[in-house]
């Protein structure tokens, strides 16, 4: 690696690495889950990570992202190692993932699940609660305000005080990209955001993507099968077969690689779909 | 006043302190369970360190027992918190990670090795004969004035922690709460340092049910083993917070009053048949059995509790479940 590693949280230039995976190694049991896995995520791009199902797309991110550690690898975030660090700590240096899986606060509203999320609430801690009404008042309306221009951009005003447990499988989707938005995180990582949700707002939500990504600078990594939507969003495409890199490059070269076809149809052709 | 009125008024009076005793701990086990979702069954152990804390550092030199500080109340009283705090962050820092039906398995057990200790530790608790004589405030002004002053001052304390964990729960604390006992994994993905948060939580619950502890000391001037039963705190506790509505602080309050009140008048229901022999064994049993079958009548009724937890989006924001 040729990264500096003292380089400052968000100096990384445009174009260059802020997310670097390094031989990263995990297996459950007999199940090499992840075996070997290196790429690199540049700075303002959308990376796709494609690859058949068990290939290993998931747990890497939950790997990044804090929540397993890996049996060996590493990765650095700005160039700096932050392997084995635990999640709230990466999303204080800026990196964020969302589920397959909608994981909502279900007792909460849909606003409440938005203003959960930043940092830095003083009314997180009970003391000032009681005692510094003022500070935690000014804070939480700063938060609300954020929460709620984040609910117009996502298009979710209509159900702001619905509980998030009622709300349709899309518009959890949508609450799950809302939360990486509060945390104001530069590196966002989707777990297939376009699974179960409708084609028309599978367009909304890559054009929401595409402006998050132009307007506020951030970064995304996406797992997607949803291919019509990689090749929109993404540039560069990597992709995984049984838990390390078989290829990456433009979406219009990837598809004409052998080699992907086979993994996508070879052995595993009943799922490939 | 007749003395059939002054009998009505004491008995109305014990009645109501031993709500508020109650009520201060359901209040705790409200923020362990309804709140963060922490699944605390040692509420005997918490209750138990408090009392005895209490106990040892305001009666007077005995011998029998360790202490005799002869301290007064209020020093007690937050020692009490404090000893039953450092428990609750030795259990806590261990258990704290443990999946909630697991942490219910590790809290039972570590109340009753602690009242184990204390049984059997006769030179710092005097074993089961228990601690006697412990003061109890405003006893000297006698009459019905002592124990309404006393049941003023419990009342008081039980508004001071219903009024700090009311504005803690509908801060941004109670919501970062609400959101781990919703989903834990979105928690931590929202960059909650989780496992501080739920400590935090487990550690002022416990220190609330230590102080219902010490309320409970002073009141009866006396701790021994048999009210660190877990049928007694634990259970009747847990029996309050969901009938009363779990997550509700004023369904907490509300489920202490009825299910004590059951409790205390079953009692004299079964002293009036003055049963003898075999059944008056037994039929202290009925009273467990009247508060078991409340508890399904209730939760037939009321699926969340009489007084459901409120959620911010009104009445129609209801969690489909």
């Amino acid at each position: 690696m040729s990264l500096d590693t003292n380089a400052e949280t968000s100096a990384t230039p445009e174009g260059q690495p802020v997310l670097s995976i390094q031989g990263i190694y995990k297996s459950f049991g007999g199940v090499h889950a992840v075996d070997g896995c290196s790429f690199e995520v540049n700075k303002g791009s959308i990376t796709g990570l494609i690859g058949p199902n068990g290939a290993g797309k998931t747990t890497l991110f939950t790997i990044v992202t804090g929540f397993i550690k890996p049996d060996s690898g590493s990765v650095l975030l700005h160039g700096k190692d932050v392997t084995g660090e635990e999640p709230h700590e990466l999303f204080h240096k800026g990196l964020v993932r969302t589920f397959q899986i909608p994981h909502e606060f279900h007792g909460l509203t849909t606003l409440e699940n938005l203003m959960a999320v930043p940092a830095e609430q003083d009314g997180e801690n009970l003391f000032k609660t009681w005692f510094m009404p003022g500070a935690v008042a000014k804070r939480e309306a700063e938060v609300r305000a954020l929460a709620e221009d984040t609910l117009s951009f996502l298009g979710l005003d209509r159900v702001r005080d619905e509980l998030a447990g009622n709300l349709s499988g899309g518009q959890k989707k949508l609450l799950e990209l809302g939360r990486s938005m509060m945390s104001g995180a530069e590196i966002v990582l989707l777990d297939e955001p376009g699974a179960g949700v409708n084609p028309t707002l599978l367009l909304q939500l890559g054009e929401k993507i595409q402006r998050l990504n132009e307007e506020r600078g951030i970064t995304f990594c996406i797992v997607e099968h949803n291919m019509d939507m990689i090749a929109r969003l993404c540039d560069p495409v990597v992709v995984m077969a049984a838990g390390s890199v078989l290829t990456q490059g433009n979406m219009d070269d990837i598809r004409k690689d052998q080699r992907v076809l086979e993994a996508y149809l070879g052995s595993q052709t009943a799922e490939a779909s | 006043m007749s003395d059939q009125m002054i009998g009505y008024s004491s008995y109305l009076i014990t009645l109501l302190t031993m709500v508020a005793i109650y009520g201060v701990m359901g209040l705790g086990l409200n923020l362990n369970w309804g709140v963060t979702g922490l699944f605390n069954v040692g509420i005997a152990g918490f209750f138990a360190i408090g009392a005895y804390t209490a106990a040892i550092l305001t009666t007077e030199e005995t011998g029998k027992h360790i202490g005799g500080f002869d301290m007064p109340f209020w020093v007690g009283a937050i020692a009490a918190m404090i000893t039953s705090a450092i428990l609750a962050w030795f259990v806590g820092k261990i258990c704290i990670r443990l999946r909630s039906d697991y942490l219910a398995i590790a809290t039972i057990g570590i109340a009753e090795i602690l009242r184990l200790i204390l049984k059997n530790e006769m030179w710092a608790t005097n074993g089961a004969r228990g601690i006697s004589n412990i003061p109890k405030p405003f006893e000297s002004l006698g009459g019905l004035a002592g124990p309404l002053a006393f049941l003023a001052l419990v009342v008081g304390i039980l508004i001071v922690v219903y009024v700090l964990l009311e504005k803690g729960q509908h801060s941004p604390w109670g919501r970062i709460m609400r959101a781990i006992r919703d989903n834990e994994l979105a928690a931590r993905a929202s960059g909650k340092n989780v496992e501080r948060l739920r400590l935090e939580a487990f550690i002022i619950g416990s220190s609330i049910m230590g102080l219902g502890g010490a309320l409970s000391a002073h009141y009866f001037k006396f701790i021994g083993l048999e009210a660190t039963e877990p049928l007694l705190t634990t259970f009747l506790i847990w029996v309050m917070m969901i009938v009363g509505g779990s997550g509700n602080n004023r369904g907490v309050l509300l489920g202490a009053l009825i299910i004590w009140s059951l409790w205390s008048m079953s009692e004299m229901v079964i002293q009036a048949f003055s049963l003898t022999g075999e059944f008056a064994v037994r039929v202290p049993y009925m009273r467990m059995f009247i508060i078991g079958l409340v508890l399904n009548i209730v939760l037939q009724k009321y699926g969340q509790g009489i007084l459901p937890e409120r959620h911010p989006g009104g009445k129609d924001a209801q969690p489909k479940r």
